[in-house]
């Protein structure tokens, strides 16, 4: 591995197992700051179980994980928060505070954790929902909206307190292939502006495409690849050309 | 014989594992105290919802509780004790006993359950380990100020139980019993000592502690979906019921 770049996450020879199902059998990924790294995968083979180890959502049985060279696993109480506020996640349901409007969950972390004031407050939640297409929508409820406006706000909630690294389960699951675009858009946006470091974990390939500089596919507890876009189409593992065309015959067997 | 001792072994293990659990949270929850002076409407709420939204239903059962007590009592005093004491009958049984635990067990019904409810769909939601997230610790967000709302309102609404029972017993005899105004009255004075309502004040304290605990304990330990939620919810009811009949006796052992 190229030890100069300048890497925020490393994971190093990750294990968890829940109960006899080994999902993640040795990990070892690293992603550089300002990179948006796709992991792809079947559905079920761990992809949301990985990224939840990276803020500490899950403890891993076995390996480390570094943020910023810190390692988290680790960590306990306030020091754990303290990375967690390095992290935005986009959960793959949204898992919007269903009791609070769309408003009060945009700006829960900023009314938590800073000292802005509430005009400023409802300045940024109004800028953030704008950013995903959402504007005027604080005062709706979570159960009012579609599947694809609450990952929206799940985004735009995500995004709310600027974090350096952005965790997105999912991020275009359930959204028209034309909103699916914007967020694309969006994150690549962030990516080139404000310099976020991005971990999506999907399987559509269109947006695994559009946004990863980097893809890494998650097969059977392991990283069977890592590598561009373009390397991953000209890759001639039978497995991985079976997923990324979206086959049913071939070497992974459908059930 | 094995099989046995495994299953006794797995119970007492899950008992101490509980315990234990409900104990750590009690220490997370007293940590996040100081978050909660900044947070107060997250109390204000919970104490809303636990206290102001219970009172139809606690004035409604203690009504019935205070006239039941009355023409049981003047059941059993018919012909053997004079009909003045009934007044201090039902006013030591409600103060001491049946205002702070039916009040109890009417909130561990319609509270409890509905925290365990809450915060076990939010468990399964993914609600939690959305804060968690945002960093923001579930603790003190959500299970402080359910506790501490349980600490306050109970001994709130056994008063007004109190008072209410007291009342319906009155009118009981009054209306049915025909029993005059001024011996029932009086019969009340003679035995009424505020150390009693203290101590019945003492007990629904201890209760909403119990009843916020659990329900809190319960949401978190939700597992599955809506199946799990639904376990949760009658654990939380079952065993806060449990404790405050347990926790009844010792107080009482304890205060008089």
């Amino acid at each position: 591995m190229n030890e100069t770049k300048e890497h925020m996450i490393r994971i190093v020879d990750l294990h968890k197992r829940f109960e006899d199902h080994h999902v993640l059998n040795g990990i070892d990924l690293e992603v550089g700051r300002c990179e948006t790294l796709v992991i792809i995968g079947r559905s079920g083979c761990g992809k949301s179980v990985l990224v939840k180890h990276l803020n500490g959502l899950i403890k891993p049985d076995q390996g480390h994980i570094y943020v910023d060279d810190e390692d988290i696993t680790q960590l306990r109480g306030n020091q754990l928060f303290r990375v967690r506020r390095k992290f935005g996640m986009l959960f793959q349901g949204a898992a919007l505070l269903d009791s609070m409007t769309v408003g009060e969950n945009v700006g829960l972390g900023l009314r938590h954790h800073t000292q802005l004031s509430e005009n400023d407050v409802r300045k940024r939640v109004e800028e953030k929902l704008a950013q995903v297409g959402l504007s005027g929508l604080e005062n709706k409820y979570p159960a009012e909206l579609s599947g694809g406006m609450k990952k929206r706000v799940g985004l735009a909630r995500a995004m709310a307190l600027d974090p350096q690294c952005i965790i997105l389960d999912e991020p275009t699951t359930g959204l028209d292939p034309i909103m699916a675009d914007v967020i694309n858009e969006l994150i690549l946006q962030l990516q080139k502006e404000l310099c976020i470091t991005s971990i999506a974990v999907t399987h559509d390939m269109v947006s695994a495409n559009k946004i990863a500089d980097r893809i890494a596919m998650l097969h059977e507890g392991r990283i069977i690849f890592d590598g561009s876009p373009e390397k991953i189409q000209r890759s001639d593992d039978p497995v991985i050309q079976q997923f990324i065309n979206g086959s049913a015959v071939g070497p992974v067997k459908p059930i | 014989m094995a099989q046995l001792l495994a299953f006794i072994g797995r119970r007492t293990i899950s008992f101490v594992k509980y315990v234990g659990g409900v104990i750590l949270l009690l220490g997370r929850i007293f940590k996040g105290l100081p978050r909660l002076f900044r947070d107060v409407h997250l109390l204000v709420e919970q104490m809303s919802l636990m206290g102001v939204n219970s009172l139809p239903l606690v004035l409604l059962t203690s009504v019935f509780t205070g006239a039941v007590s009355s023409v049981q009592a003047a059941y059993q005093f018919k012909n053997l004790v004079p009909m003045r004491y009934l007044g201090s009958a039902v006013g030591k049984a409600v103060v001491i006993e049946l205002g702070p635990v039916l009040t109890a067990l009417v909130v561990a019904g319609r509270v409890g359950a509905s925290i365990a409810a809450e915060l076990g769909t939010m468990k399964v939601t993914e609600q939690v380990d959305a804060l968690e997230t945002m960093a923001i610790d579930p603790v003190p967000f959500l299970v402080t100020p359910r506790f501490m709302a349980g600490l306050i309102m109970l001994p709130v609404l056994t008063i007004l139980a109190d008072f209410v029972a007291i009342l319906g017993g009155y009118l009981v005899a009054l209306l049915f019993l025909q029993v005059s105004s001024h011996t029932f009255l009086s019969g009340l004075k003679m035995f009424f000592h505020l150390r009693d309502v203290m101590a019945g004040l003492l007990k629904a304290f201890a209760f909403g502690g119990i009843i916020g605990i659990i329900g809190c304990y319960q949401g978190f330990q939700t597992r599955g979906g809506a199946k799990g939620v639904g376990q949760s919810t009658t654990r939380a009811v079952v065993i806060s019921s449990v404790l405050i009949l347990i926790g009844d006796y010792l107080l009482a052992s304890v205060l008089f």
